[in-house]
Formats: structure tokens, sequence, C-alpha cells
């Protein structure tokens, strides 16, 4: 900063601001009723772009139930009943205008026990791109397929064998082959609910690394057990608690100086 | 601290699993023999299942040997060169038109030379089968040429000659001879005598069945009047009298005793011909000539024999004059035994030797093809709109518990429903395989509804979330992924279904299926029948032939049932993926 000689720090030459980057999701008072239960309680919060948001917070606390919401996945559940207002770039996903299978091309989604399809490797990758009829000629889907396993780190590994069972390759593997299934489309939004917790600790490593390089490309929420995770991959954490979002904020400020008390208390281990 | 721990640890000692023990070991041992005895449940049961189907289906197979084979005589055939007028001789229309009865009866008496008399010629002609001559029509159809000429054809048999040649006749015996026999003719009634008292053992055996009968008699009379009947006793005098004539003559040793058809028959094979006795004495016989003799000369000892048809002429239904002739054809080499095609290759008939099975076969296919075709899909589909689509309300709840009745209807009541809706109503050919494979497919339908819907239940609804990520709808979820693994299910409703529909009579029976159908059915709206009611029907018949065919009907069935399982099977392991 310039200093005058008497110590008034003199006007830096104008910059206009950046303008802060438009949340990519942003939800509004948002309940989940699973028939009588009342499983999220007025969830608000902006999820930025290319970058990773962590859920933490103890079992049973509703992150996977929100984290559904946004691809709306929980129009499966005929009991379950979705208030308030989730926006995806400025579009509400609940109008009834709106197409959920288009949605949910937009909007990937990793579950936590790795399914495959019981296909082929390549037709695993390859039946998204297909049915949304992103590729014109066999050559440009084969392209997608190498990107995608490319992309998700598998690609070395299956280079040989593409015609193999997708569920014939260990736990590890087969997770990653769901991370290029759902990458396959080009979402703009991956969701990953407790990928890692089926896998060993060298898997878990490997997705992380994966999960930081897909960073500057998608959006990626992530629900997370393991706080440890949640501080290494992601830059955004938000804490839920019996329903309640309770906090939300930068990685770095909620491990290390969180503002709640709840927070503090499943942080340092008091319970979770 | 020690002391604590030391406490904990012999505590923790103490708590151990015991292994070693008496009683441990014993235990163990009662697990074993328990475990053994479950296991030999288990094979004892499958054992008593295995020998039951194993005695069934040897039963059925054994009974139906005898009509997978036919008997025919081959003989040189004479066919006359005006069997056709002459500008008709090649036309194949006028050849299998023409009356080939005079053709086949004057092969017949080349054959056995010296049968007169109009009697024993219908009894020759009646020996052959009423389509012998289709063989020879068809070959002289298709080769004109031969018209004129002596063809050697076979001529199949009737089914009571074909059933006296796989056992259904009579033991036959043959006696040398000792002294020379003299016939006094060659035709009609003869005397033969005998120069060395031949007859003497039939007249003993003779003598001693009268003695048999009397006392027979006897105590029939003594039953008679022990009982209160008003002419009780005029009857059984009448009786003892007759046994009394009988005694008589059984004692008085050189009497000739005449035979009756209660009696085995007793014959004589002498100088080419053959004679049956209807009075023996020690030294000589009276008898009718059936096979005429080439002389009267004298026959030395050994040139001649006395023959015995085991079996008396009235437990018989073939007579000693078709016997006589049967025998002289194997004795000239002309029967020949050869596998029944016939029976693949023709229909219904009311005469056993010509009845086949295809039209039966042809009516199933045709009937389980059009169930197939009709209930495979409509199954599939409404499992999969009341597993997926379907809201959950009480409409939905009601139309379950509906299909769960329906598979419990009994099947005639899906008959009458097809008699009054498809017959009566909607007018549809009656016994057609279209009407049946209708009825059919109700039948099956709620069989394969369940069974799918269980199939798609059993799908892990993981993969149809992780296509539901992707981006699928919910209809490409269903059929992209959820169906092909649900087929395997699927598929084994499919194959019970069909099985239990193989195997209906009662509701085809009430769609007129029952009808006595000849001709071999060519497409799903000609009148047909299925296996199961052919066997019904050809159960039935009074003809013994029929019992054997029969259980060919039932074997065919059996292999029609395997073979349609066992493709089942097979495509249902082609679409198993691992997971």
């Amino acid at each position: 900063m310039d200093m005058t000689t008497q110590g008034i720090p003199t006007a830096q030459p104008y910059v206009p601001a950046k303008p802060a980057p438009a949340a990519k999701v942003v939800a509004r008072n948002v309940n989940v009723h699973y028939g009588e239960k009342h499983a999220i309680k007025d969830v608000t919060v902006d999820i930025p772009d290319q970058a990773v948001m962590a859920f933490i917070g103890p079992s049973g606390c509703g992150k996977s139930t929100f984290l559904r919401c946004i691809n709306r996945m929980n129009d499966t559940i005929p009991i379950c009943r979705v208030t308030g207002k989730i926006e995806i770039d400025g579009k509400d996903i609940y109008d009834p205008a709106l197409d959920v299978v288009q949605l949910r091309a937009r909007v990937g989604m990793v579950f936590q026990k790795p399914n495959p399809f019981p296909k082929s490797i390549y037709e695993n990758v390859a039946y998204g791109p297909r049915i949304h009829g992103l590729s014109k000629s066999k050559t440009d889907l084969d392209e997608i397929v190498m990107t995608s396993l490319e992309k998700a780190g598998l690609l070395k590994e299956v280079k040989d064998r593409l015609n193999d069972s997708g569920t014939g390759l260990s736990g590890g593997q087969q997770q990653r082959l769901c991370i290029a299934r759902a990458i396959a489309v080009s979402p703009d939004i991956i969701l990953m609910d407790e990928p890692c917790s089926a896998l060993d600790p060298i898997a878990t490593a490997r997705i992380e690394e994966l999960i930081d390089e897909l960073r500057s490309n998608f959006c990626i929420i992530i629900v997370t057990h393991s706080m440890q995770q949640a501080a290494r991959v992601s830059q955004r954490t938000a804490f839920f608690h019996l329903g309640v979002l309770v906090e939300e904020g930068e990685t770095q400020a909620i491990f290390t100086n969180p503002r709640e008390e709840r927070t503090r208390d499943y942080i340092t281990g008091r319970f979770g | 601290m020690t002391d604590t721990t030391a406490h904990t640890t012999s505590a923790i000692a103490r708590r151990r699993f015991d292994t070693t023990s008496p009683a441990a070991q014993a235990a163990v041992r009662r697990r074993y023999r328990a475990e053994a005895r479950f296991k030999a449940y288990g094979l004892m049961a499958i054992a008593t299942a295995a020998i039951f189907l194993a005695v069934l289906l040897a039963d059925v197979f054994m009974k139906s040997l005898p009509a997978f084979s036919t008997t025919s005589l081959v003989l040189n055939v004479a066919v006359p060169a005006d069997l056709v007028a002459p500008d008709q001789k090649y036309n194949p229309a006028a050849i299998r038109n023409a009356d080939y009865l005079p053709v086949l009866r004057n092969a017949l008496k080349a054959a056995i030379p010296g049968v007169q008399g109009r009697g024993p010629e219908r009894t020759l002609i009646r020996l052959l089968s009423s389509g012998a001559a289709d063989g020879l029509r068809e070959r002289l159809a298709a080769d004109p040429a031969l018209i004129g000429t002596s063809v050697k054809t076979s001529l199949l048999l009737s089914d009571d000659a074909d059933l006296y040649f796989k056992g259904g006749g009579t033991p036959i015996f043959t006696r040398a001879s000792r002294g020379t026999a003299t016939p006094s003719d060659t035709t009609g009634t003869i005397t033969i005598t005998s120069s060395a008292a031949d007859f003497s053992e039939n007249l003993v055996a003779l003598k001693l069945i009268m003695t048999e009968r009397a006392s027979l008699l006897s105590a029939e009379a003594e039953r008679i009047a022990r009982s209160t009947a008003p002419d009780a006793a005029d009857r059984a005098a009448e009786l003892r009298k007759q046994a009394e004539e009988l005694l008589a003559r059984s004692k008085d040793r050189t009497a000739a005793e005449r035979l009756d058809s209660r009696l085995p028959s007793l014959l004589v094979e002498i100088n080419g011909g053959l004679v049956k006795i209807s009075e023996v004495a020690a030294d000589r016989i009276e008898g009718d000539v059936l096979l005429t003799l080439a002389s009267t000369n004298e026959a030395k000892p050994g040139d001649w024999r006395i023959v015995t048809y085991a079996r008396p002429e009235s437990e018989r239904k073939i007579s000693d004059l078709e016997v006589a002739f049967l025998e002289r054809f194997k004795a000239n080499a002309q029967v020949e035994r050869s596998f029944n095609w016939r029976f693949f290759t023709s229909g219904d008939s009311r005469e056993p030797e010509l009845a086949g099975i295809r039209g039966a076969v042809v009516g199933t296919a045709l009937t389980l093809i059009v169930t197939l075709a009709l209930c495979l899909p409509v199954g599939v589909a409404a499992a999969i709109y009341l597993e997926e689509f379907a809201p959950k309300n009480r409409f939905t709840d009601i139309i379950e518990v509906n299909i769960n009745n329906l598979a419990a209807v009994p099947s005639i009541v899906f008959g009458l429903l097809g008699l009054s809706v498809f017959l009566n109503f909607f007018g549809l050919p009656r016994s057609a395989p279209l009407v049946g494979g209708l009825v059919l497919a109700l039948l099956v339908l709620p069989t394969i509804i369940i069974a799918s819907r269980a199939a798609l239940k059993a799908v892990p609804p993981s993969i149809k979330e992780a296509a539901l990520g992707v981006g699928a709808s919910h209809q490409q979820a269903i059929f992209h992924h959820v169906l092909p693994l649900a087929m395997p299910g699927i598929m084994t409703g499919t194959i019970i279904g069909m099985a239990h529909a193989l195997g209906e009579t009662a509701p085809l029976l009430m769609i007129g299926m029952v009808a006595f159908i000849v001709d071999v059915p060519t497409s799903i709206t000609d009148a047909a029948t299925v296996l199961p009611v052919q066997i019904y029907l050809w159960s039935d018949l009074p003809e013994l032939a029929f019992q054997a065919k029969t259980a060919a009907a039932i074997v065919v069935l059996l292999v029609f049932l395997f073979v349609m399982n066992g493709t089942a099977i097979w495509l249902r392991k082609r679409f198993e993926r691992r997971w």
C-alpha cells in the first residue's frame, strides 16, 4: 500500500472490482418431509462453481437427503415431499415445466456403493452419451469414452479390456468407473454421496486426487463422514445437524475456527 | 493391580468354549449324526420321487414300444395293364383313384395258392389294412411305367394281424410224428389216418380235460342244489346229468372226442397244407383243410407234424385260419417289420395301423405359438406397469388381488369362457388353434404376471438409481437396465406357464377340440386337435392296438415338453448376466 510521508494511505488507482462469481446452486428455505418426519428444516445455502463443497455431519442428519434434492432423486421416493427453492444457474429446478431427465444429465451423481451397470466397461461409460445423443458417430462415442476414462484415471488400467464386464473390477476401479460414467455426459455439477466409504485408503487417496483434478471443470458437492477427507478435499464446508444447516463457510475457517458451538463439538469429536 | 489382572485373565480362561471334555465330544458327535440324518432324509425324498418317476416313465415307454414298429407283407404284386384307361395312364389322379382291391386280392391268392371260397378269401384280404395299397398307389402315380409289370411292394397289415406279430397271438408248439399219415383229400373236410397212433397223447389230454369239466359241473350242480331258487332242483339235476355224460365219455378210452373253441386248437401240417382237427381218435383225425394240401400222398414219419395253438380260439381276436395264413406268410419270409414312420407323418384315423400323431403335434405347436405370442408380451407389460408405473392406490390393489385369484381358477372355467365369448359371441372357428391359444393364454397370463413381478422386484434398486443418475428417463431405466436383468426370472415363469398350457385338456375340450380331426392343420384357423386331447381320445377307443398308440402319444408329449423346456432354459442361460 502506498503511503505519503505523513502516513496517510493514498488512493489506489481505480480497478473495477471483479464481480463475485454467481453461485452455481442456490438453495433457499428448503424443507423435506418423509411422510410425517421432517428431515430437512429450512436449509439456505449457496454452492459455488469450480470448487468442491463438502457436507459433513453425524449419521442421519440429512446431508444425503439434501444432496439428493439437487438432482431430484428424491422424486423416486413416493412419500418424500420437497418445499422451498433450489436454483441451478438461476433456474428453479422444481419448476413443473422443467424436464427432470435433462436436469439429471446436467447434474451427475456418484453413489456410496459402486454400482456399475452389469455391462461392459465401454457400455457403462457410453450409455449416458448415447441416450442423450451427445455423439454423432462411433468414433465420436469412442473418443468420449476414452476421455472420460482418462479423466477418471482408469484408462491405463482397462485400456485393453474395455469389453470386459464392469462388475469384474475391484471396488476402487468400479467407483472410478462410476465417476467416468458420470462425467461422460459432461454435467455441470457432480454430486458425490460418500464415494469413498466402501473403499480402502489407497483407493480413497486416488479418488481424492481425482476430485482435486476435476474441481477446475466442475462444481462438485461431496457428502462425507470423514472430516479429514472434507478438510483435504473441499474449499467450502457445510455442517448439518438433525436436518438443520448449522454452519457453512470456507473449509479452513470451519475446521480451525468454527463459529457455532455444535460445530466445534462435532469437529473435536465430542459427538458424531 | 496384578491381582485384578490375574483375576480377570483366569475369569476369561474359565469362560472359554469347552471342546475337549467327553460331554462336549458327545455333543459334537450328536450334531454330526443329526446332520447326516438330515442329509439322508433329503436323499430319501429325492430317491423316492426319482423312483416313482422312473417307474412311470419306464412303464409308459415299454407300453409304447409296439406302436413304433409296423408289420407289412412284402409281395410281388402283378399290376394289371388295365388298371386305368389307356389314355389316362400318365394321369396321377386317375392312378390314385383306381380300384386296387382286385389287385391286392390276386396278389394274396398268388402268395397262398389254393384258397377257395368267399369266406376264406374275405378272411385273407381282411388281413391287410384298408390303407395297404397307399404305398403302391404313390409308387405307380410317380412312375406309371410300372403299370402292367410285377412290382415288389410292402402292404400294411391290419391292426389285429400287426398285433399278432407283436406277441398278441398264441404260442405254437409242434410235435414230430412217429407214423405214416394218409390224408383222404386235399380240400374240405378230410380224414387223416396215422399208422402209429400219433394222436393218442392229444386224446388222453382231452379225456383229462373232460374229467375236469365233469367235476366242475358236479360242483356247480351241488351249489345250485343248495340254493333256494325255485327251479334249483331241476337245474341241478340237469347239470348232474351232463357231468355224468362227460365222465362216461372220459372213461371210454377209445371213443373219439370233438374239439371246441374253448380248447387249444390242434392242427396237422401235412403235404404243404394245414388241417384243423375237429374230431380226434387215437390213430385217426377228422378235420377241415385250412391250407390246401399239395396231394393225397402218404407222408412219411418226420415229413408231417402235429401243431398246437396253445391259446384257445375263444380267447383270441385272431382265428385259426388267420393264424394259418400269417404263419404261412412268415414261413415264406414275406413278413417285414419296420419303423413306423407313418405314426409321425399322418393324421388321426379310425384304423389303428393308419393313425398318426402329426395332426396333434402340429395342432399343439400352433396352439402354443398363439398362446406364447399373446401371453408373454401382455404378461410382461402388465407386470412392468403394475411394478413401476401404477399409482399405489386401492384400484391397483384390487387388480393385484384379482390377478392372484385368476391363477387359482379351475381351467375348465376358462374353457367355458372361451366357448361363450370366443365361439358364440365373436364367432371364431370352432376347434381352431386360434381359439385354443386364446383360452390357454388367459390361463397362463396370471402365472407370467406374478413371476415377472417377482423377477422385477428382485433387481437391485441401485441399478435403477444408477441409470436415473446418468439421466435416463424412467422408461429407459426400466427397458435398458431392469428388464434385461429380470429376464431369467421372467423366462422361468414363462417355462412354467407354457408347460402348464401344454398339458391342459379340459378347457380345450370345451371349445370343441374333442372332434375327430383327420387332416393335419395348416393354419391357426383350421380345425385341429392337441396332444393331450388326442391321448384322451385314443385311450377311449376299443381297438387293442390303440393302447400302444396312446402310450406312444404320451411319449411324444413328454419329448415335446423336454424340447420346449430345454430351449427355454438355454435361452434363459444366455440372458443371465453375472453381477
